[in-house]
């Protein structure tokens, strides 16, 4: 199963509206509830990430009986040095982003610690991949 | 704890989601950093929180939190009842500080996580 969604950078109002999709699909699927958390919350940091450090971008979401990937690509001005990116506190947000609740330099770290494989890569000017997988059995 | 007995001792309103009055309640957070209640593997937590957006309701959806207070007179705005509704999420407006929620709940016996 295949299914996109557009991400529009600063518009936090719409902020979450892919992942909150992404929980559906996975819940009408009857995936258990502990990786359906896990994969939401890791898609949520990642969707918040492309609205606060991005212009725009597309995640793509691909689903099978043996796995749950999603891929977030985004144009941005991408990331300089990500060993540095995802240290826990690592953080250029903006006041904007803090006032939503974000922007403590957690997310990278928490999306880690979530999923089951993570793959990141970068181009300063041009845009952010990140690659996120999920086994489902 | 149930919804309706928090939102007596906090001198609250349950603004959203009013037929859910008898969900109930064991251990809460409170935090204004919405990464920080997303890092918690817990379920069914309350969430005491002085942030009233939009992604408060988001974060809330996505942790499998039934209940949000705001704390300190901060009010829910359309975009947020909007979205808790269509979510089933309950949100109480409270007049209390966070510190003050806080520690009425955990006097009561709500637990912390941490
Ligand atoms: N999609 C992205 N495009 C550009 N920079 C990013 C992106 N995602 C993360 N970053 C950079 O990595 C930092 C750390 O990200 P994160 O851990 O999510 O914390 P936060 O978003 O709270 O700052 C960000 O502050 C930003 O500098
Ligand atoms: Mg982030």
């Amino acid at each position: 199963m295949h299914f996109t969604y557009n991400v529009e950078g600063g518009n936090f109002t719409r902020a979450g509206y892919a992942s909150s999709e992404i929980k559906k699909i996975l819940k009408q699927l009857n995936v258990d509830l502990a990786i359906i958390k896990r994969t939401v919350v890791a898609s949520y940091e990642a969707e918040v990430n492309i609205v606060a450090h991005a212009y725009s971008g597309t995640i793509f979401v691909d689903i099978t009986p043996e796995t749950i990937l999603i891929k977030f690509v985004d144009e941005g001005p991408g990331i300089p040095d990500i060993a540095m990116a995802m240290k826990e506190g690592f953080s250029t947000a903006t006041s904007k982003v803090r006032e939503m609740g974000f922007g403590a330099g957690m997310g990278l770290p928490n999306i880690r610690k979530n999923v089951d494989n993570m793959n990141i890569t970068s181009e300063v000017g041009k845009g952010t991949v990140l690659e996120l997988t999920m086994y489902l059995q | 704890m149930k919804i309706s007995e928090i939102e007596k001792l906090l001198e609250g309103r349950v603004v959203c989601c009013e037929h859910k009055m008898d969900l109930s309640f064991e251990i809460a957070c409170a935090s204004d950093l919405m990464s920080d209640v997303l890092t918690l593997s817990h379920d069914n937590v309350l969430l005491i929180t002085g942030l009233n957006n939009v992604s408060t309701i988001r974060t809330a959806e996505m942790s499998d939190i039934h209940c949000v207070i705001l704390a300190r007179n901060k009010t829910a705005n359309a975009e947020m009842l909007a979205l808790a509704k269509e979510l089933g999420i309950v949100i109480i407006e409270c007049p209390y500080s966070v510190f003050r929620a806080s520690g009425v709940l955990f006097q009561t016996g709500i637990k912390p996580i941490y």
